[in-house]
């Protein structure tokens, strides 16, 4: 298939499309917004399901019902509707059904604003929902990366009948890049054996996430962590960018992975040897690589669109062996190339001990920039 | 003829919740104080033999715990039923 | 001499499943339950159903039906219910809720469901109280009624007068057959095995959005014996929650069953 000028949430939704999805539950809340409405002429094209649901709390629901009869099911929705979402996601968790869901991050908390984020790191990959679950995150940073991973989002949710999220920015639902749409995936006949479907020929299916004596709570708890265990070993995934011979170690996802990328070209223009490990799984977290990594570099700077949340994880695998620096931008806030390539240019000269919050430095250097005129 | 009924309650279900006793027309059902069901409860059960197995008593038990029959005469072929 | 021979007037429905439930004894749950898997042997549409259980007393709802049964979020039964009808829509996708969950949290996911005109079939049980949780107010609790949450009696002025869901879901043009009917006796039980027996009729049909409200009693929580429980659903509750059609399809009304 040939490459063409695509349109992030578009791209999205069609992507979704073709790799099998049946139904689609949404509402609209920006910046997801274009994916309810190609979703919503496309799919009954297709003799597929769509609703517009009443809210998020309704839409996240019709996915867990769907789900259950083993279709390929999703939503799409924006940090204020995920967090009404939370409930539906703990019980698909716990119900042990596949579904995607997809979360254009925008500036909070509370109403925010509609401008690209990502702010929703701990609620997307610690969980968010209540209870012991373990969700997948994929962070794709590109169109093209976007409409591949939906489509493995897919797959993975089936392979280990887990909840997949699918996080991006309000940038990238907006944005329009040249990439290629797979075909479209036939539609199985079959659904899995623990679906329901009506219980002709067999024992009925029941599907609940209520294990009301605390043994068989626990008994079910196991399970999802030895599943995420397995998840840990086989799935994660990753970008590098110039990481050979690198002495600065930046980590970033998603479009603060994409930015990061354009200063450390020009970094290396400038001598300094600068490279990028983009996490695309953020859950499960290449922690390995990571690990392996801390004994080449001399310091690392995590880049993120949030007050410092993977940073939290990166620190732990680090675990103080590398010195460890942030830079952030918060509210909806893009960081532009010259701003990570002043933070190289600073770290490269910089040979102070580590913080033990590299935050702390950060903040004031912060506050002078964005208030220092105030 | 009145039409005879008799009923049989299963210990499995039946929680001696009493709803049959007070609803039942001919007033033939009480608990049987004598003995327990294995959940603990005191079983209903039919004391007099006027049931005309009218089925109120299994409308009204919300356990499906009572099975209903009635009598229904068997026509012989060439013959006339009496009675 | 005229040889007799046994007729079974009554047994036990083939979709209950052999297992003593939990209910409390004389709890009008079990009647309910009892009526819908009458209604779904004869209908014969057993292994093509697909039933919501809610959160509530009957959260375990799915032990006592030998079909393929989801458990629903608190109130998010009629979307859950509409997530699989539009996936599945042959199959039979109906709900099973109580007051708290129909009324209160799940208000919402009722209305659009009807305005929605969602073919599925919702059992409604009103027991004017929150059984599971020990016997709260619930939205249909009636005024002065004495619970854990209002020990001095439903208060009009601060929680308001009880809600009649079955008037207000037959104002949306969405829905197709929406009835109150009460279990307090043998002639009403009949009766609402028959609206029950219609509400299915509706879903076969495509008729639209169903409901069947059941008055039903909590005698635990009301504290009082399952007789006692069922004359004030007759004496009390019927005067606040009329028994009627308030809305029937025409397709409906010539129907026999």
């Amino acid at each position: 298939m040939a490459k063409e000028l695509l349109k992030g949430n578009h791209a999205f939704a069609e992507a979704a499309i073709r790799a099998g999805v049946e139904a689609f539950y949404g509402y609209p809340i920006t910046p997801s917004t274009e994916f309810l409405e190609y979703m919503s002429s496309r799919l009954p094209s297709l003799g597929r399901a769509f609703v517009q649901a009443e809210s998020e709390v309704a839409a996240i629901n019709m996915v867990y019902g769907a789900a259950c009869t083993g279709k390929r099911v999703m939503t799409a929705s924006s940090s204020p509707g995920i967090s009404l979402m939370m409930e539906g996601i703990s019980y698909i968790a716990g119900t042990e059904v596949p579904a995607v869901v997809v979360n254009v991050m925008r500036g909070g908390p509370g109403l925010g604003n509609i401008a690209p984020s990502q702010g929703d790191y701990y609620q997307m990959v610690k969980g968010g929902g209540h209870g012991d679950y373990f969700p997948i995150v994929l962070a794709p940073a590109s169109v093209q990366e976007a409409i591949d991973y939906i489509a493995l989002a897919f797959d993975l949710a089936e392979k280990y009948r887990s909840i997949v999220h699918v996080i991006v920015d309000g940038n990238m639902g907006q944005m329009m890049e040249p990439a290629e749409l797979p075909p479209m995936r036939e539609i199985p006949d079959q659904v899995p054996d623990w679906a329901v479907s009506g219980a002709k020929g067999r024992e009925p299916n029941i599907l609940t996430s209520i294990y009301i004596d605390p043994e068989d709570e626990e008994v079910t708890n196991l399970r999802l962590l030895k599943r995420w265990k397995e998840i840990e070993k086989n799935e994660v995934l990753y970008d590098e960018f110039l990481l050979d011979d690198a002495e600065i170690l930046l980590i970033g996802f998603g479009t603060a992975g994409r930015v990061a990328s354009s200063a450390i070209r020009e970094a290396r223009e400038g001598g300094i040897k600068a490279g990028l490990l983009r996490p695309i799984t953020l859950a499960p977290f290449p922690q390995d690589r990571l690990i392996e990594l801390t004994k080449q570099v001399k310091r690392i700077l995590v880049i993120e669109m949030n007050s410092g949340m993977m940073l939290d994880d990166v620190m732990k695998f680090v675990q103080g062996k590398v010195p460890v620096e942030f830079y952030g931008r918060m509210g909806g806030v893009t960081p532009l190339p010259d701003e990570i390539l002043d933070e190289i240019k600073r770290i490269a000269e910089n040979t102070a001990p580590a913080l033990n919050d590299p935050r702390d430095e950060w903040i004031s250097r912060l506050e002078d920039k964005i208030l220092g005129d105030k | 003829m009145a039409v005879t009924g008799w009923i049989k309650v299963d210990d499995l279900y039946c929680k001696g919740c009493a709803l049959c006793i007070e609803a039942c027309p001919q007033d033939v059902l009480r608990l049987n104080m004598d003995r327990l069901t294995p959940k603990g409860y005191h079983p209903a059960q039919m004391i007099e033999e006027t049931c005309t197995g009218c089925g109120i008593c299994a409308v009204i038990c919300p356990d499906a715990a009572i099975t209903v029959y009635r009598e229904k005469p068997e026509k012989k072929a060439g013959g006339k039923s009496s009675g | 001499m005229v040889t007799t021979t046994a007729e079974v007037v009554y047994q036990r429905p083939e979709a209950f499943t052999d297992v003593h439930t939990h209910y409390c004894p004389g709890c009008t749950h079990g009647i309910a339950h009892r009526l819908i898997a009458e209604v779904i042997d004869e209908m014969g549409l057993r292994e093509k159903t697909i039933g919501v259980a809610p959160v509530g007393c009957s959260v375990f709802a799915y032990k006592y039906f030998n079909m393929d049964f989801v458990e629903a979020a608190h109130g998010r039964a009629p979307a859950m219910a509409t997530g699989i009808k539009r996936v599945l829509p042959n199959n039979t996708v109906f709900t099973y809720q109580g007051d708290g969950d129909l009324a209160s949290i799940g208000m919402a996911e009722i209305m659009h469901a009807a305005v929605r005109g969602e073919n599925i079939t919702v059992i409604f049980i009103n027991n004017a109280i929150y059984g599971m949780t020990g016997g709260q107010m619930a939205p249909t609790t009636l005024q002065g009624m004495k619970t854990t949450s209002s020990p001095f009696g439903r208060d009009v002025e601060l929680a308001g007068y009880p809600v009649r869901m079955s008037e207000i879901l037959a104002t949306v043009d969405g829905a197709g057959y929406i009835v109150r009917r009460s279990l307090h006796n043998a002639a009403n039980i009949r009766k609402s095995k028959k609206a029950i027996r219609l509400a299915f009729e509706a879903q076969e049909r495509g008729l639209g959005f169903s409901m069947v409200e059941l008055l039903s009693s909590c005698p635990t929580n009301w504290k009082m014996s399952a007789q006692e429980a069922l004359e004030f659903v007759a004496e009390e509750m019927v005067p606040v929650f009329p028994l009627g059609d308030y809305k029937v399809s025409s397709a409906l009304e010539s129907l026999k069953v």
